[in-house]
């Protein structure tokens, strides 16, 4: 035991566009999609296919993009992530811990009562979490004021929310589009993960959301479609982004497949949407994903 | 005892409440509006965001131009994006019809900004019957209802515009959110701003044989109601309830034990306002208590002024006065 004052460590900051090769980026998505079903296996039940869809840009936002402080998960200048679809979070906890925002034996607790870890993530709970989210259609708006509140105290974060493409039948994601150009916030980045399912089936079949490229530059927002599985592309995109204090808010419509990475979830992505894999299907993924990673 | 104004006189006629010129003037007819450019010059965080109902906040926005957002006919965006501002330091009041507000945010509010305990606050002008003249979609008569079934929320309706004022300023602190449940010019209740501790009423008068107990316009109703029973020998225990949640139970149970008699005073849906809280406190602590309850009935609400409501509903000190007379008559006769 050694008496005498502690020196305070300084936080660490995770600046923005750090050195990363997509093959990286690929390895990490997949690395995800293994804790994603092992989380889900130890919960009892989760959602595989739509996690799966977004495992690519969640890796290159948390491994690249976003200017971070894990030891400081509230820091006043830290880009903001917006889990909009909220039900892959996931897919978002192993990334958290591996980061080092919580101790990785919290992946342990995942599923049970009192763990800090839901299905849907809580902001209250988990460090990390930039606002709850699991009523789809809400957190664009919440970026909105995220973005309104950076430039009312004058800071230069950037305000990146993640969508379902269901999520965008929701009227309030209008809304928020609405204002989010109206109040020329350039900081604000919509991402919509395109994998052209909802729980219940093809989105479009339930409630055409097409052409969505159009939809969003007609709300005034600038506007690209990339590939959203392909980590060389959305590096290409996430690096060219403008200054968060330019005037037009931003959305990339990423073109991904429902259950990407797994050849059951992707002959089949609306069967996975929720559920349970038995041992067998377990195993026949986990094989898929780590032959991938070899 | 608080200092009162004369006793309660009928309620308003048709109001003008947009009316730009005479709200920027006049702290009576928008007591709200003046109370948050005065509580933003203290505190840098505080903002507004407008549901396309700018004209209330005149004032804060010749003051504070910058810490003003107008969000349009857009109220679940607003209460959203509060959400989000809230999430990054800052407090932020929306001005909303109360209908709009409440009702068609329930979900925003109460997972968007009550689960994340933020300190947003919804100000509920043209509550109640407020806008009875435009259609039972004006009507407010269901939002207390809704808001203190949600967990976190603070749930406030002030007498009148002194009232105002004093809730506005004494919750500008509170950690969690508000909803302000603001009335449209009802008669003055009180000369100055009165004082609220957090969750307590306050006690207007004292009397053993009947307790009246209101919030909003119902406060000066239950007064202006004492004075006439007075005249018939009955004296009641009157409280203003302007704290809907968290609930004075203690008042309530203390009133109940002295009177036997309570007689609830609001314009809101007899389904979870005001009359239910006190039923639902008196049921789980058995109190052997009488209820009776003035408020507006599970029904399709007829349209037209408020003054004609208030009467046609008997939301008016007679109607007090009927109910409390009811409840003291003892049974069979």
């Amino acid at each position: 035991m050694t008496a005498g004052p502690v020196t305070p460590v300084p936080p660490v900051t995770l600046e923005r566009d750090r050195p990363v090769t997509p093959a990286e980026l690929s390895r990490r998505a997949d690395w995800i999609r293994l804790n994603t079903v092992q989380l889900i296996e130890q919960a009892g039940l989760g959602h595989y296919a739509s996690t799966f869809s977004c495992a690519e840009i969640i890796a290159t936002l948390y491994y690249h993009t976003l200017r971070l402080r894990p030891d400081d998960p509230v820091w006043p200048d830290r880009d903001r992530f917006l889990l909009g679809k909220g039900h892959v979070a996931t897919g978002l906890w192993p990334v958290l811990a591996d980061l080092g925002y919580f101790p990785a034996d919290w992946l342990a607790q995942f599923g049970r009562i009192g763990s800090p870890l839901n299905d849907h993530p809580n902001m209250r709970l988990a460090p990390g979490i930039d606002f709850s989210s699991g009523s789809l259609g809400h957190n664009l708006s919440v970026g909105v004021g995220m973005a309104l509140a950076g430039r009312l105290s004058g800071r230069d974060y950037r305000v990146f929310v993640l969508t379902g493409d269901g999520e965008l039948q929701e009227g309030q994601i209008w809304e928020a589009a609405m204002a989010g150009s109206h109040y020329r916030l350039g900081g604000l980045i919509a991402i919509v993960d395109a994998n052209g399912f909802s729980g219940s089936g093809p989105t479009s079949a339930a409630m055409n959301i097409e052409p969505l490229a159009q939809r969003f530059a007609a709300f005034g927002w600038l506007t690209s479609e990339i590939d959203g599985n392909d980590t060389e592309a959305l590096l290409r995109i996430f690096d060219g982004l403008p200054d968060p204090g330019s005037e037009q808010p931003v959305c990339v419509i990423a073109r991904t497949r429902k259950g990407h990475g797994a050849a059951l979830f992707e002959q089949a992505p609306q069967s996975w949407h929720l559920g349970l894999l038995s041992a067998e299907q377990q195993a026949e993924v986990v094989a898929e994903i780590t032959a991938r990673m070899q | 005892m608080t200092d009162l104004a004369h006793g309660a006189e009928s309620g308003p006629g048709m109001v003008d409440v947009f009316t730009d010129t005479e709200i920027e003037t006049a702290v009576s007819a928008n007591p709200a509006g003046y109370a948050i450019a005065a509580l933003a010059d203290a505190d840098p965080r505080v903002l507004t965001l407008s549901a396309d109902l700018s004209s209330p906040l005149a004032e804060f926005r010749e003051r504070h131009p910058s810490r003003y957002i107008e969000l349009g006919i857009a109220e679940t965006n607003s209460v959203s994006v509060a959400a989000g501002l809230a999430a990054s330091g800052f407090v932020p009041y929306i001005f909303s019809m109360s209908p709009f507000g409440v009702l068609k945010c329930a979900e925003q509010l109460r997972t968007d900004v009550a689960y994340n305990h933020l300190p947003v606050r919804l100000v509920g002008r043209l509550s109640g019957l407020a806008m009875g003249f435009f259609g039972t979609s004006h009507h407010a008569v269901e939002d207390i209802a809704v808001a203190r079934s949600i967990t976190n929320m603070t749930v406030v309706a002030p007498a009148d515009a002194s009232a105002v004022v004093s809730l506005m300023r004494s919750t500008a602190g509170l950690d969690g959110p508000v909803y302000l449940r603001i009335p449209e010019r009802p008669p003055a209740v009180y000369r100055a701003a009165p004082g609220f501790g957090y969750g307590a009423w306050l006690r207007l008068r004292s009397g053993a044989d009947v307790s009246l107990i209101g919030h909003g316009l119902g406060v000066g109703l239950a007064v202006g109601a004492a004075a006439a029973l007075a005249a018939r020998g009955i004296e009641s225990d009157v409280y203003d309830a302007a704290y809907l949640k968290p609930f004075d139970e203690a008042a309530l149970v203390q009133t109940a034990a002295r009177t036997g008699r309570v007689v609830t005073v609001e314009e809101h849906s007899e389904i979870g306002g005001l009359a239910s809280i006190v039923a639902e406190v008196a049921g789980r602590r058995g109190l052997t208590v009488a209820l009776g309850a003035v408020a507006l009935p599970d029904a399709d609400l007829e349209v037209g002024i408020p003054a004609d409501l208030y009467e046609y509903y008997g939301l008016t000190v007679t109607g007090v006065v009927t109910a409390a007379l009811e409840l003291a008559r003892p049974a069979g006769n």
